[in-house]
């Protein structure tokens, strides 16, 4: 395949990711599906505002602000991922890409790419929302924008191979519990909604394996004063650690994803996508 | 317009082409070759192998032995020129349902652009009818628009040639009917060769210059709709009343037998019928038992028939 054909299949496949994302963001399900939950995970930090965690400087509901927007990332890159390969599945979009010329490079660019938007434009919306809602939240210098965009960005390039290596191994939509209730799980150990400090040692140990613990202490590092480090783990932001263990998940999934991603563009036909298909129907 | 011819010989050649899953033989040697142009029905019975044949013909599936040659190229290695020259619709397509229909035959043309000069949309959608939805939500259309624009996706590019695998299955009459007429105004396009799998004999006859049979992992019949029932119904059943008694008498040579019963009968022979058997009798009888789980005695059956 020449150079300029791959140029133009990647070319396409950001076309699709514009087209997917207008999409996603005038679909009413799809925005529901972002807005209900976080929108009450927002109220519930409201009332955590009243709450002080060891006489910290903010309070409880704005220390978590940050780590929400972290939380959302991850599970955007994951869940949208996973999700949607799995149902592009069980409804032959992936199939319809394999059967055009490049289209599957077009597919995973174009899902990739709109993933990433759609998971920058709600993080951005997190972010509007609760500078105004929150108190002791600081955006106002350069130095926390960048340090905010470059955790967005770590977050994105880190959790979508991850969600892509998931989704590929993820053969069915109705298995999408396997991958669901792990990351309740590691929201719960990762210092989202309370710090990570309160856990027992072993607890914060394993809660350090994954990307959600950095992604929330980045936005933190980002959104609340200096003075806020001396809650978290070692009293200090870890920066650098933090962009290492993010970085280290990235290339660990990158190296993965294509081989999963070309074994699960080979099993598919159109007798595994009536087969899946009648598989969902059964069951339900 | 299209592409450039790349090859001389048929559009499609399979020899020998078996296919095994676990220890069941769904192929057992099948032998097809299909020169370009036209369209080629793949006719037989739900289970008997159509839809893993058009896979493997379509590069969807691996073989378990034979040699398979689509438009030149092993469809095991076929790259994507090769498959920038084909056509695929399926059945129970239901991708993309948010976008709209002007959107997926934009964005879909994109693909082919390094190999060919797609269609434009409205001469895309004007061609199979759907103007009118160009605008809509592609999961709003009904399930015959729905199938229609599958085949516009599937022709975006002008191949070479197009695979239609059951494309009416679950159609009422009015669908099935312009998707018919759909698949005729392809045909006069620019030399697209057409291969479409169906279990519906009628739908076969309607669209196809050419029928092959697939019964029992192997081509048993292979003619046009006019050979086949002509080869169905050699054998005839005679009957008429004659003192006052329904007569019935299976005959190789209708006419000669009906010529000498007349010559002798002294006027007593009343309500004469010649009935032939159809092939759609043959092929009814061959699903039957197909699905009664007797499939080597179908197939002789048919066979016997048909011969």
């Amino acid at each position: 395949m020449s150079g300029s054909t791959t140029l133009h299949e990647y070319r396409t496949g950001w076309k699709r990711a514009l087209i997917e994302t207008r999409v996603s963001l005038t679909s009413i399900g799809d925005l529901m599906g972002f807005v209900m939950p976080t929108a009450i995970a927002i109220v519930v930090l409201l009332f955590m505002q009243r709450a002080d965690f060891e006489g910290a400087p903010v309070s409880l509901g704005s220390m978590n602000m940050p780590s929400l927007i972290g939380m959302n990332v991850v599970f955007g890159g994951i869940v949208g991922m996973v999700g949607a390969l799995a149902m592009d599945r069980t409804n032959g979009t992936l199939l319809r890409a394999k059967s055009m010329p490049g289209g599957m490079t077009g597919y995973l660019v174009g899902h990739l790419v709109s993933t990433a938007m759609f998971i920058a434009v709600t993080a951005i919306a997190l972010l509007a929302v609760g500078l105004p809602l929150f108190d002791g939240l600081e955006f106002g210098s350069p130095d926390r924008w960048l340090i905010f965009l470059a955790v967005l960005l770590m977050g994105i390039v880190a959790t979508l191979p991850i969600g892509a290596v998931l989704g590929a191994l993820l053969d069915n939509p109705k298995n999408m519990g396997l991958v669901m209730f792990p990351i309740m799980g590691m929201v719960a150990i990762s210092g989202i909604f309370y710090p990570i400090t309160a856990l027992p040692g072993w607890l914060q140990g394993v809660g350090q394996v994954f990307p959600m613990y950095w992604m929330g202490l980045g936005m933190r590092h980002a959104l609340l004063p200096d003075a806020m480090a001396a809650v978290e783990i070692g009293g200090e932001w870890r920066t650098v650690t933090m962009f290492a263990v993010l970085a280290l998940w990235a290339v660990v999934s990158m190296a993965l994803a294509p081989r999963l991603l070309r074994r699960m563009s080979r099993r598919e036909s159109g007798s595994a996508v009536a087969a899946r298909r009648a598989d969902m129907q059964r069951d339900w | 317009m299209g592409h450039p011819p790349a090859h001389d010989g048929p559009a499609i050649a399979v020899s020998d082409l078996r296919m095994r899953y676990g220890d069941k033989d769904v192929l057992k040697g099948l032998d097809l070759t299909v020169h370009p142009g036209g369209v080629t029905a793949l006719l037989g019975p739900n289970g008997a192998g159509k839809t893993t044949t058009i896979e493997i013909l379509e590069g969807f599936r691996g073989r378990s032995d034979g040699r398979v040659e689509v438009l030149g190229v092993d469809p095991a290695t076929g790259g994507e020129a090769w498959r920038a020259k084909l056509g695929v619709v399926l059945q129970e397509w239901r991708d993309n349902g948010k976008w709209k229909v002007r959107d997926a035959v934009t964005h879909f043309a994109d693909y082919y652009r390094p190999y060919s000069e797609p269609y434009g949309p409205d001469e895309l959608l004007e061609l199979v009818g759907l103007a009118e939805q160009a605008g809509q939500r592609i999961r709003t259309l009904s399930g015959g628009q729905r199938r229609r624009l599958d085949v516009a996706l599937g022709i975006i590019g002008r191949p070479e040639l197009l695979f239609l695998d059951e494309p009416t299955t679950g159609f009422d009459p009015h669908a099935r009917r312009e998707f018919h007429e759909l698949i005729h105004r392809l045909t006069d396009l620019d030399g697209t060769t057409i291969l479409l799998t169906t279990h519906d004999l009628d739908e076969a006859e309607k669209l196809a210059e050419r029928i092959l049979i697939l019964a029992g992992g192997r081509i048993i019949a292979d003619g046009s709709p006019d050979q086949l029932a002509r080869a169905a119904s050699t054998t005839a059943e005679v009957k008429w009343i004659q003192d006052g008694a329904l007569q019935i008498h299976p005959t190789d040579d209708a006419t000669d037998f009906v010529r000498k019963l007349l010559a002798t009968d002294d006027g007593a022979v009343s309500e004469l019928e010649i009935h032939r058997a159809s092939l759609e009798d043959a092929y009814l009888e061959l699903v039957a038992r197909f699905e009664a789980g007797d499939a080597d005695t179908a197939v002789d059956t048919f066979k016997e028939a048909t011969r």
